[in-house]
């Protein structure tokens, strides 16, 4: 199983598509490390800096419909090759869901009013998140600030995250 | 209670339930191609397990990048091909023998009714065109396929489209698809199958349904479908011929994979296409189509004829009726990639090139190309293209570059005027 948790990286826009997190020129890359320093590359972002930013992360929290645009799994691999396992927002594209947790990694789904209240409460700030899979709880601090989020880990989703994903999982069953 | 063609197809290949929802089913097929497997494979090579579960029932080709354009994509290439030696995998086609997936495989003789078929690929949806279920996927999904033969899928939600009517002379499946795209919306479809029936699809050559399921993706289907019958059958036949006693065996059989009459639907949207005219899109999503009629006079800079949606000879027989004895315009470059080598013979061997070539066309060989902005015909940032592919994201042919999505047809009018216009097989 993967390691969840870290730094949080806060991006307040919804319909982040796979272009951004990864531009297609990226695609002729054989390896996932290749990709590591491109991760949101062609993101355009107020107060966003890709070289600054990406670096030391174990979170991305954003809006709506993240990873929205083409089925490439050089999404979430370019997140996973900079240590960010954990997406937490509204709702995700579905193929970038399903790549998600077929690598291991987490897509979380919170309520928009939860979201709001993260912004509200933590983006600007440095931000740790810490992550308990038994019950699912998300916990966010920053100074003496903290907010736990409960969210939802169960059936299949919760299997390939315990196998460490999808490949681990089929091989050992099928 | 009677079950769509999907779940028909899902209840046949049931391995596991993990849970509630999910289905994990025995892929009959995985196909692959340069872009996406190379990853898988080296992956599975990490992991020690550099191992495939059947190599009968993988197909590889390297297509979207072809002959290698640099060293990437030359590197693309070799992990394909290495990799189909090494693991004996018989049915690989490299340079010379390649053409676009979603055209090479058919002709091949690789889908059948009723299988499950997987690839790194959003447009393995065209291959519902048999009735069997195909769906893209990541390439982890890719990699278990080939390492196991399963695939996780959520339960199969349908909505059935009944085609009725008749098209007027000049208009096509892909107008009949952009216009269904146009009614439903990009998301119209989302994590469900698309179920094509009616006169206007049992009307349809095996060519045409094609077209027409290549482009479920874009209304965010998982798979489109027509139900197997006698032109199925017809085009499968050489394959299939000493499997059954007779063609009428064949179809008995391949008849149970059709929808019960009491399958129960998602939604049900009839659309009576008698008077639809020819379309295209603008914008740069493909629901955002229009009457080619009020699109008439936009100037282009290059028409692209071919790829995975209307690179068939099918295709090519209609451009080259609209574009015999005529010169294309001055002002406009045209570039045609037939989709695999046998539709390049076949238009060798009816003088569909000569005619070709005589109006000033480009033909390549057969490859994705210029579909997807990678060679072939790439467009300068701020140029236009028609072209008969199935994207128009922006950028989607070259960074900077707009697309217009027609038809075969509409596209050679176009070529020949120099800006988008009805073709002269049009009688509206
Ligand atoms: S022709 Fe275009 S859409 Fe079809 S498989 Fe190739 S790149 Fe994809």
């Amino acid at each position: 199983m993967k390691t969840f948790g870290g730094r949080v990286l806060f991006l307040d826009r919804s319909d982040i598509n796979t272009d951004e997190i990864i531009p297609a020129k990226y695609l002729t890359e054989v390896s996932k490390e290749a990709l590591a320093p491109y991760l949101l590359e062609d993101l355009k972002l107020e107060g966003f800096e890709q070289k600054r930013d990406i670096a030391n992360r174990g979170v991305v929290v954003t809006r709506a419909n993240f990873g929205c645009g083409s089925s490439r799994e050089h999404a979430p691999w370019a997140l996973e090759v900079n240590g960010i396992h954990v997406v937490v927002a509204e709702n995700f594209a579905r193929i970038f869901r399903q790549n998600m947790y077929n690598c291991g990694m987490l897509a979380i789904e919170l309520s928009p009013e939860t979201i709001s209240a993260l912004f509200e409460k933590f983006a600007g700030r440095e931000t740790g998140c810490s992550l308990s899979l038994t019950p699912p709880v998300l916990t966010f601090a920053s100074g003496a600030d903290t907010l736990e989020a409960p969210f939802r880990l169960e059936g299949f989703d919760r299997a390939l995250v315990e196998a460490g994903g999808w490949v681990d999982y089929a091989d050992k069953k099928y | 209670m009677g079950k769509t063609t999907a779940e028909k197809i899902f209840e046949a290949h049931l391995v596991d339930k993990p849970d509630g929802e999910t289905s994990v089913l025995s892929i009959d097929t995985v196909f692959c191609h340069e872009i996406t497997t190379p990853i898988a494979i080296n992956d599975l090579v990490a992991r020690g397990k550099d191992r495939v579960f059947d190599p009968s029932r993988i197909k590889a080709v390297i297509d979207h990048v072809t002959p290698a354009k640099d060293t990437l994509t030359a590197q693309q290439g070799k992990i394909v091909r290495d990799w189909a030696r090494r693991q004996g995998i018989r049915d690989f086609f490299d340079v010379g023998r390649n053409g676009v997936c979603h055209a090479l495989f058919p002709e091949q003789g690789f889908v059948r009714p009723g299988a499950t078929i997987i690839m790194g690929d959003s447009h393995t949806c065209t291959h519902g065109a048999f009735g069997a279920f195909a769906a893209g996927v990541g390439t982890t999904d890719l990699e278990v396929g080939i390492l196991k033969g399963v695939c996780a899928f959520k339960a199969p939600r349908t909505i059935r489209f009944n085609i009725t009517g008749t098209l007027r002379p000049g208009v096509y499946a892909k107008d009949v698809i952009l216009f269904v795209i146009g009614q439903i919306g990009v998301n119209g479809a989302t994590n469900c199958v698309m179920e094509f029936a009616g006169p206007v699809i049992d009307a349809m050559s095996m060519e045409s349904r094609m077209t027409l399921c290549n482009m479920a993706i874009e209304a965010g289907g998982t798979s489109g479908i027509c139900a197997p019958d006698m032109t199925t059958v017809e085009y499968l036949w050489p394959f299939i011929k000493d499997e059954f006693a007779s063609r009428e065996a064949a179809l008995a059989e391949y008849s149970r994979w059709k929808a019960d009459e009491d399958a129960v639907y998602e939604r049900v949207i009839e659309y009576d296409v008698s008077s639809l005219e020819p379309m295209a899109t603008f914008g740069y999503k493909p629901d955002q189509v229009k009457p080619v009629r009020e699109l008439a006079g936009t100037k282009v800079d290059q028409v692209y004829i071919g790829s995975c949606t209307n690179g068939r000879i099918e295709d090519l027989r209609i451009v080259a009726e609209v574009m015999r004895g005529k010169k294309i315009a001055d002002s406009v470059r045209v570039v045609l990639s037939p989709a695999t080598p046998t539709v390049y013979k076949m238009a060798l061997a009816e003088g569909l090139v000569d005619v070709f070539m005589e109006a000033g066309v480009c033909l390549t060989n057969p490859t994705c190309g210029a579909c997807l902005g990678m060679s072939n015909g790439v467009l300068a940032p701020g140029e236009v293209a028609a072209s008969t592919t199935n994207r128009n994201f922006n950028g989607r042919m070259g960074k900077g570059g707009t697309v217009h999505l027609m038809s075969p047809a509409t596209a050679a009018a176009t070529a020949l005027a120099g800006v988008i216009a009805n073709s002269s097989l049009y009688t509206g």
